[in-house]
């Protein structure tokens, strides 16, 4: 069994038992995990662009505005999306981030490492600006609630229904951007970030798969917008601040860039702290930092690096070994 | 031999005293009083969360956490200031926690969040702090669980509007926070002056959180009679000062928070003279707030905001009602029922509260002095009241239909008809 | 608008200019040796404010608080250099992503520590009053803080050109392989480096403290805003540092003043412009 299989089938593994074993815990973790799901896509989107193009954004938490806020104006203004419709919704969510992705992506994608950095920075505050300022849309700094959860049939009022909705979600995210990064167009990715001259002079038109990858996770980060409208039941600016974005490449770092999954470890270990641990103590912004200080200096690849330094320090403990083993037969 | 038997001997008036408990126990026995208090302890409104608590908690100790026999558990939980979050953590008080009520929020946001929750949950909440308009007007029929026991933003901003007409201004020039609360603020003042026969000239939105208002101030308009202000925390340590030095000597006219002692002990000499209006002030000359003032400073090492007296106050009404019910939890509804006819006189003054579960309260209109107060030792600068209205409600003169069909004021409402 | 109000505003943006000046030199160098984006840059000014504070409460002296609370936190920035970015070695994101980790823990520690009520750094009282110039009220301290860019800069810019230190960092900056070639302890240019931006962002912060105040949450305020500067000037230089300084500082006064309906973007919005068009910002040399 090669050792990608290997690594889906954990990964299968670990999905089937949070389906589950979440459901019969406390509302509140119940709460918490769909919380931790719901913002895992847009972290996962975010290690598209980090972990595989090698963009490091600090605006993504834009496009969970864009799907969230659209979410929040139809269903308030138009009624729209809080029955049947709800699939239309998460499309045209996904649609508009990915439009607004698009935008944002012809200004941004031109820049690399810090300058990328800091345009995104910049376009992000501008979305904040707007969801603050446009109070006739967006309510301003109120915010807007949502009258209840969709209801197609399920009553996904019901935390555990609403649970496996969103948990079937980012199962099909995480399966479409697996197959995204492993197809030759996650490969030339991989590529660029790694030697992005090197696949110039190839060929490859290396602007045009950063705009898409920028594209593709504008999308996503919409998809998680709608669902998070919809876990908290009220949209606002603070939804769009700059600390989302940092919290959320954060949590992409501290996961583990480029693995996809490492992504919702990320949003699972950060939304335990802030939001469980702060239950149990006060201190708790003091174990945050401290996690991410510790990750970020001891371990590069972040928390899904952990098997592998294992088993490397296990094969390294094995060739001294090996070593006076064959000695001892000389 | 004689070892054992003392043993035993001693053993024996534990034994009847634990017997005579279990007596008495299961009468008095009660189920303990949940409540949970949803406040910011971390993040940019931490010191905000940090008065509500120690307001709220000042009463319990005074109280020996205990209300009519019953024994009271605060949980406080940490919203960080988000309102998404406020809502995963008021789920958990109820569902995990089991609190008969909920306490707090602080923003606007925060409200409009946790008040469905008590819908959805059929759990009371009672808004210690949350000014927005709204929620105890027209969207006061979402919220059955609702009250709210500290007011709503225009509530002081009425009484304020007419007396500047007293005062003799006729053309005032506002500038406020850009959010909700200030739209509040400005609306109220605005409407009430400009029925008296006052004009607003001007209004000027500085982003919340501007500290430089270099950019503002030179388009003060130079024919207003005075500036009617709405900052907020440091923006109200900023902007007196940028105001006086660059020459503007004209009164200001200092909304509910601008000047409040959340921000007042930190100010300088500069705001001497400076008036503004709210339910609450530290300097309030009864015996009441008195001593709550010098216990309170005692015990947190600063002078009481609203913030703590409201949540101070809070908890104990929610005493008074548990005497009423004999320590026993009445059931949501008929908690409320109660709370809302309840008539208190807290450190603010007397208090009841009108049919939209609103508090009614008197409004103090207030001026800063250095002075020396309360047997303290050196001048500080304090908000004495030159002025109060006695029980005023929400919808102050103006009835509250006539009120409710005029819509939630705005940016753009009232408009600025006499904007230059 | 009469001639009054534009130089009223002009002088305010230049002030304004000025404390930015201050904020983003520190932040420029860092980039320019060291290719760090220091995302802790805006707890150092928030700490220097507060450290001044202190040294306020206890000694009674603003003049001591201001090179007390500037070595102290280049101290803090010296040490987080040394014991913690230097063993990443040469890894842009995870360093900036480590210098977020600890604005984090600043952030905590300076509520658990000042508390979070608002404050203001009163400077000596000669420096509260106005002159009146031509019918202008102006403030007195918004000169002394002009003043204040204006030495800093000029120190700077000797250092820089006229010392062999400067000439050190000078050749770090272009070409930090050569520079070792020719002997010079690149690892120690870095150090100073970022004790010196500290520093700077600290002098920043209780200059800046009389002026906008003490308080939680001023250094995620200020950090998009000394970005702004740093990238409208371009990194790594000092000279940029300075225009951008003054670009941001009248954009940003102006803008509100005669756009209030855009006062949310006169700051990013030139921003996202200009390093779609330049992405290494006007002057930036990268």
């Amino acid at each position: 069994m090669t050792r990608a299989r290997c690594k889906v089938l954990i990964v299968i593994a670990a999905l089937a038992a949070i389906a589950l074993v979440v459901p019969h815990s406390t509302s509140f973790l119940i709460l918490l995990a769909t919380r931790a799901l719901a913002f895992s896509i847009l972290v996962m989107s975010l290690d598209l662009l980090l972990g595989f193009a090698g963009l490091a954004s600090l605006g993504q938490a834009a496009y969970l505005g864009v799907g969230a806020y659209l979410t929040a104006i139809l269903a308030t203004r138009y009624q729209f999306g809080l029955g049947y419709d709800f699939g239309l919704v998460v499309a045209l969510g996904m649609f508009m981030s990915a439009a607004l992705a698009a935008v944002f992506g012809l200004l941004a994608v031109r820049a690399t490492g810090v300058y990328f950095l800091m345009i995104t920075l910049a376009l992000g505050q501008c979305v904040w600006g707007l969801a603050y300022r446009w109070n006739s849309l967006t309510g301003g700094d109120n915010g807007i609630n949502l009258p209840h959860r969709p209801q197609f049939g399920i009553d996904l009022a019901n935390e555990v229904t609403f649970f496996y909705v969103v948990f079937g979600f980012f199962v099909v995210s995480l399966s479409i951007m697996y197959t995204l990064v492993r197809s030759p167009f996650g490969r030339s990715l991989v590529g660029i970030r790694e030697r992005e001259p090197r696949m110039k002079i190839l060929g490859y038109n290396t602007w045009l798969h950063k705009y898409l990858a920028f594209i593709i996770a504008g999308a996503f980060g919409g998809l998680s917008g709608v669902l998070w409208a919809h876990t908290a039941g009220i949209v606002s600016p603070e939804n769009v601040v700059l600390t989302t974005s940092v919290d959320a490449l954060l949590m992409t770092v501290l996961g583990g860039p480029g693995t996809l999954v490492g992504g919702a470890i990320g949003a699972a270990v950060v939304l335990f702290i802030r939001e469980y641990l702060s239950t149990l103590v006060h201190w708790w912004q003091y174990v945050l930092g401290g996690v991410y200080i510790l990750v970020i200096l001891y371990l590069p690849g972040g928390l899904m690096s952990i098997p592998e330094r294992i088993r490397r320090r296990a094969a390294r403990a094995e060739a001294p070994a090996a070593q006076s083993l064959a000695a001892a037969k000389l | 031999m004689t070892g054992k038997l003392a043993r035993r001997l001693s053993r024996m008036p534990v034994a009847a005293a634990l017997l005579l408990a279990m007596q008495l126990a299961p009468a008095a026995a009660q189920e303990a009083l949940r409540i949970g208090v949803v406040a910011p302890v971390t993040g940019i409104f931490a010191q905000v969360g940090a008065d509500m608590t120690n307001g709220f908690k000042m009463y319990l100790d005074q109280t020996n956490s205990t209300f009519a026999g019953t024994k009271v558990v605060p949980i406080i939980e940490d919203s960080q200031g988000k309102p998404d979050l406020a809502v995963t953590k008021a789920r958990k008080l109820i569902l995990e926690d089991h609190v008969q009520m909920l306490v707090g929020g602080v923003l606007a946001t925060e409200g409009y969040a946790l008040a469905p929750v008590s819908t959805a949950e059929k759990t009371v909440y009672i808004s210690s702090v949350t000014a927005a308009d709204d929620l105890t007007q027209r969207q006061l029929p979402n919220f059955p669980y609702f009250l709210r026991t500290s007011w709503t933003s225009s509530q002081p901003m009425h009484p304020f509007g007419q007396w500047a007409c007293d005062q003799g201004y006729k053309k005032i020039a506002a500038i406020a926070a850009d959010y909700a609360f200030g739209y509040e603020s400005v609306g109220g003042f605005q409407k009430a002056f400009e029925d008296c026969g006052g004009k607003i000239i001007q209004k000027i939105w500085p982003p919340i959180g501007t500290k430089d208002f270099g950019p503002y101030i030179p388009t003060i308009k130079p024919d207003a009679d005075a500036v009617f202000s709405l900052m907020v925390g440091p923006m109200a340590l900023q902007f007196p000062k940028q105001l006086r030095d660059s020459g503007y000597t004209s009164p200001i006219v200092g909304g509910s928070v601008s000047y409040d002692e959340s921000a007042l002990p930190f100010m300088g000499d500069e705001v001497i003279g400076d008036v503004s209006a709210e339910q609450y002030s530290a300097a309030l000359l009864t015996p009441a707030n008195e001593a709550f003032v010098k216990t309170y400073r005692a015990k947190y090492g600063k002078v009481p905001s609203y913030f703590s007296e409201s949540n101070y106050t809070t908890a104990m009404m929610i005493d008074d009602v548990m005497k009423e019910t004999g320590g026993k939890w009445p059931g949501s509804q008929a908690f409320i029922a109660k709370l809302a006819a309840l008539k208190v006189d807290a450190p603010r003054g007397p208090l009841s509260f009108d049919d939209m579960r609103n508090v009614v309260q008197n409004i103090y209109i207030k001026k800063v002095e250095k002075t020396m107060l309360f047997g303290y030792d050196k001048p500080e600068l304090w908000d004495m009241v030159i002025k109060t209205y006695p029980a005023v409600s929400q919808f102050w003169t103006y009835g509250k239909d006539a009120f409710l069909k005029q819509p939630v004021y705005s940016r753009d409402f009232p408009a600025c008809k006499y904007c230059e | 608008m009469d001639a009054r109000f534009w130089l009223i505003q002009t002088f305010n943006g230049v002030s304004y200019g000025a404390l930015l000046f201050l904020v983003g030199s520190g932040l420029s160098l860092i980039f320019g040796v060291m290719r760090i984006v220091n995302l802790s840059h805006g707890s150092y000014f928030l700490l220097g404010g507060y450290v001044a504070l202190t040294v306020i409460w206890t000694a009674g002296s603003w003049l001591l608080a201001v090179p007390v609370a500037a070595v102290t936190v280049a101290v803090i920035g010296l040490v987080m250099e040394r014991v913690f970015l230097r063993p990443l070695g040469f890894d842009p994101l995870r360093q900036v992503l480590l210098t977020v980790g600890f604005a984090f823990l600043f952030q905590q520690a300076a509520l658990d520590i000042w508390t979070g009520n608002p404050f203001d750094i009163d400077p000596p009282a000669a420096l509260t009053k106005s002159i009146v110039v031509g019918g202008l009220h102006l403030p007195l301290y918004r000169i002394f803080m002009i003043g204040v860019a204006l030495a800093i800069g000029l120190a700077l810019w000797l250092m820089m050109e006229k010392t062999r230190f400067g000439a050190a960092i000078r050749a770090t900056v272009d070409d930090a392989q050569m520079a070792r070639g020719v002997g010079i302890d690149t690892s120690l240019i870095s150090m100073l480096i970022f004790a010196l931006g500290a520093l700077l962002a600290a002098l920043g912060g209780v200059i800046g403290g009389g002026f906008l105040g003490v308080y939680p949450g001023l250094d995620f305020e200020m950090l998009p805003v000394a970005f702004a500067v740093v990238i409208i000037g371009g990194m790594g230089s000092l000279g940029g540092a300075a225009i951008g300084a003054l670009l941001v500082g009248l954009a940003d006064n102006f803008g509100k003043a005669l756009f209030p309906e855009v006062s949310y973007f006169t700051l990013y919005a030139p921003m996202a412009l200009i390093l779609a068009v330049r992405p290494t910002g006007l002057f930036g040399r990268d």
